[in-house]
């Protein structure tokens, strides 16, 4: 069916560009979200099915998917929220949706593919669109963010690129031509590993300026800072999972073959460094739009870990971003109402939210405990599954720094949170405030609840979508 | 052939390092697109006849001719100054240039591998490094971009050691220059000229924690 939503897809968002109706672009949206939806359930009941040669509906591919259609449609209907809030022209709301529908159309295609350089072509893609909503708003700063996500995004393509190429290198001598994940697979045996090692060191740099790790998490802070808020959502969540997409993919390659512990060393080393560096600047952050983008990076440490440690990890870092998928969106989507009240992201300008949106402070409140995985939350399910496997893994210095680590981003992340919910602000204008609907915050209550249905009672068929997903790696 | 091609390619990258003028930058880079051309045309003996034409009209009229003229357009349009303003001296630039390329022409010589042709890969290598040496040394953001343009350039070099097997990767790489030059350029500079009039790096730093 891929045959039919790409195009289709891309006739909807060039459509979206060229009709500046508002009822017409509307319509459109609303037809694109039923379109992906269709697209992921039919990929759901075709599993395993290879389509264009290139792509392949795998357990990992339609488990994201899923993932991606279910965030895309709420941060679709929170990008209606925000254009009809924010009185825009009507040249910046059909570049905005048709950005917002290339995005969500290249990620999900990005999942499917099966060849390492046709993920590429599409991570490309991702940028290009992702460019677009960061310079939403056409001053300065938006300007300052593009252009340095567009750069590092750039040089880490071109990295990719260089794996890649480092990759042929590699299959030189076998004779083997098809740069298919599948076929990767089949042949590791006559890979070089000399090659080989290079080439995970570029894919791997390449793909954390996606994944939001150290080295290149940099670009991805001030993208999603900078991008309206539903676009940045989709930043956190679906798009860091393009990243880990790519890495698992290669990582399933490099699994079978005898560079594996260092292959763990790389990832754990670029892993606990991300979480060092999400703690370093979440305890003393002030901007909020910019605590919940480090809170992410933070989280892709944590799955990477998990990823390296092997494993219950391995299942673990899966569940781990997917649930955080779910719970970062609803952050994003809430923090676009926050703002609607204070007209800041400063943490000294906002503050008393409780008193100005009841339902919203619930979901802020929520979301603080699920992003930082306190019980009731899902992604305390993962993460101590990660940290399970390692102490399986006898990575026990690691498991302590972490955990010391993470207690301080709790404090961080809570100092602030509290100060948003709690204490009044200094200044502030009450007779200004909107009067914000509580309907509006339905979707995040509906992510966050669904977020810890999957984490405690997980269906069946989630579970083996995961499992399927880890057998890509060699048991 | 290729290799005395290849040579002088480096050999731009030791003069780039020390170059005072943006003008210069530019002449540089239109002379690595003709080399280029040159590599592609003895390199590529393999692949068909159309492939080939179309990598050899990327080297030529998009490395060599429309990216150095969108390049000095934007310096008259911005009023840039023409001058590179590097952080470090020239003299320091140059000895670590060279030592770029002393370190990767030791690190290929320690790989045995008997179907990897070490001038390409010596050559990519260093002009990759180069890029990325240029890019963290200069102050303004067209040298960030003009040293983009020279990975770019180093890792055509690379793909082109493999081009003989893999064509589609070579297109890949063609493709990838295109697409990130034409946008980074293009839709870009022109918006950094039109909102800010300085096109300084320093004023794009806003952003910070």
């Amino acid at each position: 069916m891929i045959s039919i939503f790409l195009p289709g897809a891309i006739l909807i968002s060039a459509l979206l560009y060229f009709n500046r109706n508002k009822i017409v672009n509307y319509s459109l949206v609303i037809f694109y979200a039923l379109f992906l939806a269709t697209f992921a359930i039919y990929q759901a009941f075709h599993q395993n099915s290879t389509e264009l040669g290139f792509f392949k509906s795998d357990a990992l591919g339609v488990l994201l998917l899923l993932t991606l259609a279910i965030v895309a449609i709420f941060a679709l209907f929170h990008g209606y929220r925000y254009i009809a809030t924010h009185d825009e022209s009507r040249k910046s709301r059909s570049l905005f949706f048709s950005a917002m529908t290339m995005l969500i159309t290249a990620t999900g295609v990005a999942y499917l593919s099966n060849h390492i350089a046709v993920t590429w072509i599409f991570v490309e893609i991702t940028t290009l669109s992702a460019s677009v909503l960061i310079y939403h708003h056409r001053n300065t700063q938006a300007l300052e963010g593009v252009w340095k996500y567009v750069f590092i995004c750039a040089i880490s393509i071109t990295f990719v690129f260089i794996g890649i190429l480092f990759l042929s290198l590699s299959l030189k001598q076998t004779g083997v031509e098809d740069l298919s994940f599948d076929s990767l697979r089949d042949n590791y045996a006559q890979l070089n590993p000399f090659w080989l090692r290079l080439a995970f060191l570029f894919i791997f740099t390449g793909f954390t300026a996606k994944l939001g790790l150290v080295p290149m998490y940099t670009a991805g802070i001030d993208a999603k800072d900078k991008a309206p808020a539903p676009a940045g959502a989709l930043f956190s969540s679906v798009l860091m999972n393009l990243g880990f997409v790519g890495i698992y993919r290669f990582y399933a390659i490099v699994a079978r073959t005898e560079i594996l512990p260092w292959a763990n060393t790389i990832i754990l080393i670029a892993a606990f460094l991300s979480v060092f560096v999400a703690t370093v600047y979440m305890t003393r952050i002030k901007n909020i739009k910019r605590m919940f983008a480090y809170s992410g990076i933070e989280h892709m440490g944590l799955v990477m870990l998990g990823l390296a440690a092997g494993g219950i990890g391995v299942y673990a870092a899966i569940l781990h971003i997917v649930l955080h998928a779910f719970v970062k969106p609803s952050l994003f989507f809430q923090f676009n109402q926050v703002y609607r009240v204070y007209h800041s992201k400063s943490i000294y300008d906002v503050g008393n939210y409780f008193k100005y949106n009841r339902a919203g402070a619930i979901v802020l409140l929520l979301g603080f405990i699920s992003s930082t995985a306190m019980p009731p939350s899902g992604l305390f399910v993962s993460e101590f599954l990660i940290f399970q496997s390692l102490f399986v893994s006898h990575h026990l210095i690691i498991l302590f720094a972490v955990l010391i680590l993470l207690t301080m981003i709790i404090w961080g992340f809570g100092s602030n949170m509290f100060k948003l919910l709690f204490t009044p602000p200094m200044i502030i204008n009450e007779a200004k405030i909107p009067k914000i609907s509580p309907w509006e915050s339905l979707s995040q209550y509906l992510l966050l609840a669904f977020a810890v249905y999957l984490a405690y009672n997980p269906p069946m068929y989630f579970v083996n979508l995961i499992q399927d997903a880890v057998k890509l790696l060699p048991q | 052939m290729t290799d005395i091609l290849l040579i002088m390619f480096a050999i731009t990258l030791l003069y780039m390092s020390i170059a005072n003028r943006l003008l210069t930058y530019i002449r540089l880079l239109v002379l690595q697109g003709f080399l280029l051309f040159g590599v592609t045309f003895l390199a590529l003996n393999q692949i068909n006849v159309a492939n080939l034409v179309l990598i050899l009209l990327e080297t030529v009229i998009f490395k060599a001719l429309i990216v150095p003229i969108f390049l000095n357009h934007v310096i008259k349009k911005n009023n840039i100054t023409r001058v590179a303003e590097p952080f470090v001296p020239n003299f320091i630039s140059l000895i670590i240039t060279t030592l770029i390329l002393v370190i990767t022409i030791v690190l290929s010589n320690s790989i045995k591998d008997t179907n990897l042709d070490k001038t390409f890969f010596v050559v990519a290598l260093s002009t990759l490094f180069t890029g990325l040496y240029i890019i963290t040394t200069r102050r303004k953001i067209i040298t960030h971009v003009m040293g983009y343009l020279v990975i770019e350039n180093g890792v055509f070099i690379l793909s082109l050691a493999v081009g003989n097997e893999m064509p589609m990767l070579v297109n890949l790489g063609i493709m990838l220059d295109i697409f990130a030059s034409v946008f980074i350029l293009g839709i870009f500079f022109n918006k950094i000229g039109d909102v800010l009039q300085d096109p300084d790096v320093n004023q794009l730093r806003n952003l910070k924690d």
